[in-house]
């Protein structure tokens, strides 16, 4: 038996799990939060379609797992830095759905002030660090952030060590940012993360036609000297089994580590994908082996710590839940123009740009 | 007072800041066993360990990304881009992060990064190592651009950027590096980034520049006869910049001469003298002229000074608006 072979026959067989030694609860609130993703991510495209939600919007839905799992192998003070399909790791995250939504709205309750939208998830208190607009780009700014933990750990002594989470996608794989990230995070070793969450397209190009080499990504990792794993990213339990010891490692070696989620999205890039670039069949066959509906059929049939009826009770929860967040996202209000359009630029308005601004609209515009 | 060159008292602010603030780290291209390549961050890395003064990869995408996420987390990094030039690859992180990051957060995260650039021509670099692109960073909402032209300037300005809760480009220029050394307080001091400085009073004409024009704007006031009254103004922050200290001598003196090294298109100038223009109309004599170098790539050394602002044209300049 091939070493690799071996593998997958423990990981099927006798031994347990390390997803198995997790108490109901764990799981239960996997299933929670994945769900409250999936619905809050349909409530987001009809708003869309409604034309409630302006900028772009990224549908996470498909991707449950990924967010959610490596989000739970993680803790709250450990960075999360992501890319611009970033909702539904926000919400993983803790952030609140009705801040979530009123950022999705343009509203000023939003957690972003209503004036960023989809690519802006950011949530300090929870440490997340936002999305990102330009592919690949936030790469460098994970390895950033993973070296100030470990500088607060071990030169400062004021920190613990922590590791930061670098979400991008296999489009972003193949940008030179991500390649000088690699080094820096290898050559400094930094505790980072790469998260890639391998949908199989970036936008409309099939990773084989963008990518060298696509089916063997982890030795770009390699070639830095950087832990490099495939992991399924599409069963949660999956993601917990695998990624929850690399996560420890590098916790405990303040290293990085490359990861290449195998996943995949269920709507377009965007909401205006026409999605020539696939065929319907081939959705359908992911969505033959949902994250959800098997994590859902794990918990019924196997764990047997959840029943048709509470699952049920909850899929009513979290769309009461969202509806709400819809409500609430409705009703607030837009942000303040005098006081929002010109802040939050410099920490100290300039004369010429402000809206009370001397220069421009006030006492010293001669023609005023 | 210790007598300091420009690249000392940059030296000098920089250990001074990392005494004082732990949070303080320089990264960048050759800073650390090296001492940068002009020397500026010399003995640092001796001082005050690798891991604070940390030499980096060429590769200035991942400098720039990485020190906003240092900044980020709360550190003061302070990286170093070696030449003006190769702000180019970190062009995308400074100007769609680290000038975003107050913004798209709405003020829950900043970046509190000052960005050393060595900057401008004069010193028989080749093209790529002698622009100046200070309009380029000023003209992006979020970014804080100085230039300081003296050595006290430099330490001043410099702490006061390491300070600022916001990103700092701090450009210095090559020329005035090791031209000459003055005395430098050595304690703790800021110059408010914004503030002009009024380096000659004058009655007949102002003359606005920055960096090592500075010096070329002196010695045309120099050859120019006695009885001709010029006030120098060094801006020293190019964004923001000491509008009222401008409009305040123009309205005085009705005249302006406007200096600096980057090309004339849509140079730094060209919003000074606009913003003349809309304030001080009914004070003007003569229309705001500028110097400037021209809208061509930086030449090879032998005829670099025929495109920077040398003090023969500036000297005729003036002349021309107090003739008019």
């Amino acid at each position: 038996m091939t070493q690799l072979a071996s593998k997958v026959e423990s990981s099927k067989g006798s031994r347990p799990r390390l997803s198995d030694t997790l108490p109901d609860s764990t799981l239960l609130g996997w299933l929670h939060s994945m769900q409250l993703i999936r619905e809050f991510e349909t409530r987001c495209m009809q708003a869309y379609q409604g034309t409630k939600i302006g900028g772009f919007c990224h549908i996470y839905s498909g991707q449950e797992a990924c967010a959610v799992g490596t989000i739970g192998c993680t803790n709250n003070d450990d960075p999360v830095i992501l890319a611009y399909r970033d909702h539904g790791h926000a919400l993983a995250r803790g952030m609140s759905p009705r801040a979530c939504m009123a950022e999705m709205f343009g509203k000023a309750a939003g957690c972003a002030k209503g004036k960023g939208g989809s690519m802006h998830m950011f949530d300090k208190p929870n440490s997340l660090y936002g999305g990102h607009g330009i592919v690949g780009a936030q790469t460098p700014l994970g390895a950033g952030l993973a070296f100030a933990t470990r500088y607060e750990w071990e030169v400062l002594g004021t920190g613990t060590k922590k590791v930061t989470l670098c979400y991008l996608g296999d489009g972003a794989i193949d940008q030179g940012a991500f390649h000088e990230a690699l080094n820096l995070a290898s050559l400094y070793s930094l505790p980072v993360i790469y998260v890639i969450e391998n949908n199989g397209y970036s936008m409309g190009t099939a990773i084989h036609r963008h990518s060298a080499n696509s089916k063997r990504l982890t030795m770009r990792g390699e070639a830095y000297g950087i832990t490099s794993i495939e992991i399924d990213g599409f069963d949660i339990r999956n993601v917990y089994d695998q990624f929850k010891p690399l996560v420890d490692e590098c916790r405990d070696s303040q290293r990085p580590a490359f990861v290449d989620f195998k996943t995949y999205r269920y709507q377009g890039h965007s909401m205006s994908d026409p999605q020539k670039y696939r065929t319907k069949e081939e959705v359908d066959e992911w969505k033959q082996r949902d994250s959800i509906a098997a994590l859902v059929s794990h918990l019924l049939h196997d764990r047997r710590c959840l029943t048709e009826a509470q699952w049920k009770a909850m899929q009513d929860e979290i769309a009461e839940v969202v509806r709400d967040s819809v409500e609430f996202a409705e009703n607030a209000p837009v942000p303040e123009v005098g006081a929002e359009l010109y802040s939050d630029v410099l920490v100290n308005p300039q004369p010429n740009m402000s809206p009370a601004g001397e220069y421009i609209h006030g006492a010293k515009n001669p023609l005023l | 007072m210790p007598e300091m060159n420009l690249v000392q008292a940059i030296n000098h602010a920089l250990a001074f800041e990392m005494e004082r603030d732990d949070r303080v780290v320089v990264l960048g291209e050759d800073v650390g066993l090296n001492g940068g390549v002009f020397r500026v961050t010399e003995g640092l890395q001796a001082r005050f360990g690798a891991e604070r003064v940390v030499d980096t990869p060429l590769a200035e995408s991942g400098i720039m990304g990485s020190a906003i996420g240092l900044a980020m987390a709360g550190m003061r990094p302070v990286p170093e881009i070696q030449f003006e030039g190769f702000l180019g690859p970190a062009y995308d992180q400074l100007v769609n992060h680290a000038a975003r990051y107050r913004s798209r957060s709405r003020g829950a995260i900043t970046i509190p990064m000052t960005v050393r650039v060595p900057v401008g021509g004069g010193i028989h670099a080749p093209e790529l190592h002698s622009d100046s692109p200070e309009a380029i960073y000023a003209h992006h909402p979020g970014l804080k651009v100085v230039m300081p032209s003296t050595p006290s300037d430099a330490k001043g300005l410099l702490l006061a950027a390491i300070r600022d809760p916001d990103p700092v480009v701090y450009f210095e220029p090559k020329r005035v590096y090791r031209s000459f050394k003055e005395d430098v307080p050595e304690g703790d001091f800021e110059i408010e980034i914004g503030k002009a400085k009024v380096v000659s009073e004058g009655a007949d004409v102002t003359v606005v520049t920055w960096g090592a024009t500075v010096f070329q704007c002196l010695a045309a006031m120099d050859a120019m006869p006695e009885d001709v009254s010029v006030e120098l103004i060094d801006l020293r922050s190019i964004y923001p910049w000491d509008m009222d200290c401008v409009i305040e001598s123009v309205r005085k003196t009705g005249r302006c001469v406007v200096v600096h090294e980057a090309p004339k298109t849509c140079g730094f100038g060209a919003e000074v003298s606009s913003t003349i223009q809309e304030h001080c109309f009914l004070n003007l004599h003569a229309p705001v002229q500028r110097v400037t170098g021209f809208d061509t790539v930086m030449p090879y050394y032998k005829l670099e000074l025929e495109y920077l602002p040398e003090s023969p044209r500036i000297k005729g300049a003036v002349e021309q608006v107090l003739a008019y």
